[in-house]
């Protein structure tokens, strides 16, 4: 008997270890009947009220949540859109790709504000802005910079304190890092500038907000440049400071999308309309930014086919070659 | 009276054609509304494709033999529809992908309609020919559109167009159907103003009528004109006929009756009293043609004076009364003590000569005549004799003109009695009804 369970358990652990998420977690409901998996680049911890919430709405079904790096969600998805109900990633250009190759179911079912929306099939359902966080240690006595440029001059002010310690999304590994990278460089030359800065500091690179948030607060950085505010606002951290930047901010929208492949459609579809309803319900025990679609438009990422341009091979390859040349030293 | 063979209704052939041509016209106007849009949206979304697809050819550059390609944000970003249709492209350099879809095919005409991903896409294809250092390139897009956003506006445009059709149709149906009544409604004017008319109204219509009905207002009027010439002329004819016949025919008369008081030998008396006899009928043929015309005449100029038909009648027994003493037959008078009637006593008068006159001939002796002048149902004069009668089958035909019953023969008259008395009837309205007596005898019943 116990060598049975030995081997079952071996066999979970072989399994689980090969998929290799980097967070796996089944809220079960309290009568569960199915299960929804849900692939996600959102971190379990900054996520799991709203699916409680969901769970406890819907006893008969479970969550199984399973995080990944955007990049990732999109080349999993892509591989086996049939193993996956419901898609949630803050990369929105892989995001919009998806539904524009029919991986994602059309609904008619969900009232949300058109400029949130593509296809009836892609979902916005939050709404935040690319940050500077700081850990205000390295700032002390000085000002703190609000824009892009004052930033430019700190560093270039005190180049031995940021030796080593500024740190931004690794653009070639994370979806949602060459998202904001793209859309920075669109709109304005500082972004190089300030790549070719943070390239002479010798910067560090992440795959995602969580670690960049981490060493930050642990001291490792002093400066994150285009993280996500939520996490560092989840954290409740007096030492570190999120500032949107005053000259031009990137907002972005998670986006959330049904599989057309889904054997468990309606279960899928009651999940994404709870995530949409919970931002109309301005649901106070999300830690993330929910959308408000009574809200009017604001200034975010067209979700539009444009998003498609920087995805092209070629274009992909000749950013990436800046960005190195750039970065790279 | 034949009616003549109808060959079809005109409001309902004008109608049927008129709606009918409304209805095809309301069709082509639909169709081709909504194939000219369809036109025009469909050049909309190419021109766009094109342009999207010439702006991002524009970006291309040869380096080293390589196309490099800085897909402008621009060409997508005016991909942008309503309906956020989907984008598909596929970038090639002399024939080898390079990047997009690749199993996007490419195409032999510019603008092609494709499946392709599960939905209908509208695909152009470009090229560019770039020179390099280590010789020319061609590098060449095929970049497709889904068509949700156009499939939008179509049916939003069939939708209007439809209404657009529709609303033709009903609004010429309506004109069709206003046309057509107004058309048939004058021709049933005239009609009802013929029909309205007397029988012996032959005046010609003053009316006003459409142009093109003046032509058969014309030949109606002109050949009323003709008619009541002839019709006059031959009145007069008989009129004027009678007239002269009826003088030397008394002076021959009274010749005869001399000769008779000369005459002793039996057969040459009993030849004399045939011939005067025969004048007789002759004489009283002449005056009751004569008598006709006259009624003729009254009757299209009708005068209505008030008169008790009681008196008139009496008036008329009484001058009658010594021909009925000669052949021993009683004239009695029933009836109302008074019906006031307007009308022309002429006729009448000569009516109920006509009609007592006739009962006498055909009484036989010692019987009475029996004359009812009643108010209701509408005034009337019945005379009913004692004789013979008329057989069933001659009651309807025997008031025509000339016509006589077959039991006549034997008895002097013209055939004309009954004819003055049916028209006179006519002339104010009424009508002459002839019956037999379940006892025997004929009534003659005339209705005002």
């Amino acid at each position: 008997m116990r060598k049975i369970i030995a081997l079952m358990l071996c066999c979970l652990a072989g399994v689980a270890g090969a998929q290799d998420w980097e967070d796996q977690k089944t809220f079960a409901g309290a009568a569960s009947e199915i299960t929804v998996r849900v692939l996600s680049s959102t971190d379990t911890s900054v996520f799991a009220p709203l699916i409680q919430s969901f769970v406890s709405d819907n006893p008969s079904i479970s969550v199984e949540y399973l995080v990944t790096g955007t990049a990732d969600v999109d080349r999993r998805f892509r591989a086996d859109p049939a193993e996956f109900d419901v898609v949630i990633s803050s990369a929105m250009d892989l995001q919009l790709k998806l539904a524009n190759d029919g991986f994602a179911a059309v609904l008619d079912t969900a009232d949300h504000p058109d400029w949130a929306v593509w296809r009836q099939s892609l979902f916005g359902f939050t709404i935040e802005p690319a940050a500077i966080v700081i850990n205000r240690a390295a700032f002390d006595g000085v000002a703190v910079p609000q824009t892009r440029q004052a930033l430019i001059e700190a560093l270039r002010t005190r180049p031995d304190v940021f030796q080593g310690r500024v740190g931004t999304y690794d653009v070639r590994r994370s979806g949602l890092g060459y998202l904001f990278a793209t859309q920075d460089a669109r709109a304005s030359d500082t972004y190089w500038r300030l790549m070719e800065i943070l390239g002479g500091l010798n910067v560090r690179l992440y795959c995602c907000s969580g670690d960049m948030i981490n060493d930050l607060g642990e001291g490792r950085i002093a400066v994150a440049y285009n993280v996500l505010g939520s996490y560092a606002k989840a954290r409740i951290d007096d030492r570190l400071q999120v500032i949107l930047p005053s000259d031009f901010q990137t907002t972005m929208m998670r986006t959330v999308l049904v599989s057309d492949l889904t054997e468990k459609r309606p279960a899928a579809i009651a999940f994404l309309q709870h995530l949409l309803a919970s931002g109309a319900q301005k649901d106070a025990r999300a830690p993330l930014p929910l959308l408000d679609p009574t809200a009017d438009a604001t200034a975010t990422i067209g979700l539009d086919p444009a998003l498609l341009t920087y995805l092209d091979t070629l274009k992909r390859r000749n950013f990436l070659k800046a960005w190195e040349d750039a970065v790279i030293q | 009276m034949n009616s003549p063979a109808s060959s079809g209704s005109l409001r309902v052939r004008l109608s049927a054609w008129l709606i009918g041509g409304a209805a095809v016209l309301g069709l082509i106007l639909f169709f081709a509304v909504r194939s000219y849009a369809t036109d025009v949206a469909q050049k909309g979304q190419d021109q766009i494709l094109a342009a999207a697809a010439a702006s991002i050819l524009d970006a291309a550059r040869l380096t080293d033999g390589t196309v490099d390609l800085d897909m402008p944000y621009a060409a997508f970003s005016m991909l942008n529809t309503s309906s956020d249709d989907r984008v598909f492209y596929a970038i090639r350099q002399d024939g080898t992908f390079l990047s997009g879809y690749a199993d996007l095919p490419d195409q032999a005409s510019r603008f092609e309609t494709v499946a392709y991903n599960g939905a209908n896409v509208r695909s152009v294809f470009a090229e560019r020919r770039l020179i390099g250092v280590n010789g020319p390139s061609v590098v060449s897009i095929t970049l497709a559109q889904t068509q949700d956003g156009l499939s939008e506006t179509l049916s939003q445009i069939s939708r209007n167009a439809a209404l657009l059709g529709l609303g033709f149709f009903v609004l010429a149906a309506g004109l069709s159907y206003w046309v057509t009544s107004w058309t048939v409604g004058q021709l049933s004017r005239l009609t009802a103003s013929v029909t309205r008319r007397g029988p012996a109204d032959l005046s010609p219509f003053e009316r006003p009528v459409p142009a093109e009905m003046l032509p058969l207002v014309g030949s109606l009027n002109s050949l009323m004109g003709r008619l009541d010439g002839s019709l006059q002329r031959s009145e007069d004819f008989i009129a004027e006929a009678a007239h002269r016949v009826r003088t030397p025919l008394a002076t021959v008369r009274s010749y005869a009756e001399v000769t008779l008081q000369r005459v002793d030998k039996e057969e040459n008396r009993s030849a004399m009293r045939s011939m005067i006899r025969a004048i007789d009928e002759s004489s009283r043929a002449a005056g009751q043609l004569l008598d006709h015309a006259m009624i003729a005449f009254r009757a299209d100029h009708l005068t209505r004076d008030p008169l008790d038909l009681v008196d008139l009648v009496k008036e008329q027994v009484m001058r009658l009364t010594p021909v009925a003493d000669m052949k021993d037959i009683d004239l009695s008078l029933f009836g109302d003590d008074q019906v006031p009637y307007s009308g022309d006593p002429i006729l009448i008068q000569n009516a109920v000569r006509n009609l007592i006159d006739n009962a006498l001939k055909y009484s036989p002796a010692e019987r009475t005549v029996t004359i009812t002048v009643a108010s209701k149902p509408t005034p009337n004069i019945e005379v009913c004799d004692q004789g013979p009668g008329i057989a069933e089958s001659e009651l309807q035909t025997v008031s025509g003109r000339f016509a006589r019953g077959k039991n006549a023969i034997g008895t002097v008259g013209s055939g004309l009695g009954l004819t003055i008395v049916g028209d006179v009837a006519m002339a104010h309205g009424g009508q002459l009804t002839l019956s037999n007596r379940p006892q025997g005898g004929l009534c003659a019943r005339l209705s005002l």
